[in-house]
């Protein structure tokens, strides 16, 4: 009788410094060659505004946790043969990477779904304080609403 | 016997620092007071939340807190 290979770990990073996106997405695709689909997604610093840099703070003992726990949900909720979730921490420039999200499926549907609520969750209730500098002064930045409003449509779907 | 005091995102602006230790007081309440009337109001806004050693407290319950306890207080999220 043969048994069917137990699901690969996720791989979820906190990063504090910068990282290659285009590396870790090969590096994520070479392992899962059995997947049909790969779907990423990167996140960067918004250029303009006058934003000359941006900071991400975390809080040791809940971020990183958190973000396997959010891992551990999407694996739940969708059949993965592998999920990637990258985020940084620290300060950043414009144009840097700050999140990535790769989720390696059978069938499209799946990893798409996984990266976008993956993304949603991230965005509204990963613990992440932001501030950004404009002409040299810091300003922390507020929750946006429309980051619940995401997150919401989650609540009625029904897992695929 | 002292408490650690974690300010995350704009708190850290009204402590004029990321973490203080302060003395062991009897009660929450009482080691929040001993930071000053500012940022002990600015630590009891509601949408403040509270966790102690890494454990998110729910509705801040009082929690029972010994000497070398971490508190942190963190204001709302602004989304990675």
């Amino acid at each position: 009788m043969s048994t069917s290979p137990p699901p690969t770990r996720s791989d979820v990073r906190l990063l504090t410094e910068a990282f290659t996106p285009g590396e870790e997405v090969d590096r994520f695709t070479r392992a899962h060659p059995a997947a049909g689909g790969i779907v990423s997604f990167l996140g960067q610093v918004r250029e303009g505004g006058g934003v000359e840099a941006l900071e991400l703070q975390h809080y040791e003992p809940l971020t990183l946790p958190a973000m396997e726990d959010l891992a551990a949900q999407v694996r739940g909720r969708w059949t993965l043969d592998g999920l990637l979730i990258l985020h940084r921490s620290g300060e950043m420039a414009p144009a840097d990477p700050i999140v990535l999200v790769a989720a390696a499926a059978r069938h499209r549907r799946d990893a798409f779904a996984a990266a976008d609520f993956a993304m949603d969750h991230l965005k509204s209730q990963s613990w992440f304080w932001k501030r950004e500098k404009v002409d040299g002064v810091w300003r922390w930045i507020e929750p946006r609403e429309e980051d619940f409003e995401d997150i919401a449509r989650w609540d009625s779907a029904v897992a695929e | 016997m002292a408490l650690n005091m974690v300010f995350l995102g704009k708190l850290e602006d009204v402590a004029g620092c990321g973490a203080r230790e302060v003395q062991l007081a009897g009660t929450l309440d009482a080691a929040i007071d001993s930071l000053g009337p500012e940022l002990a109001s600015a630590l009891r806004e509601p949408r403040v939340k509270l966790a102690v050693n890494g454990i998110l407290l729910q509705d801040r319950d009082a929690p029972v807190l010994r000497d070398g306890d971490e508190i942190a207080f963190l204001p709302p999220v602004s989304g990675g």
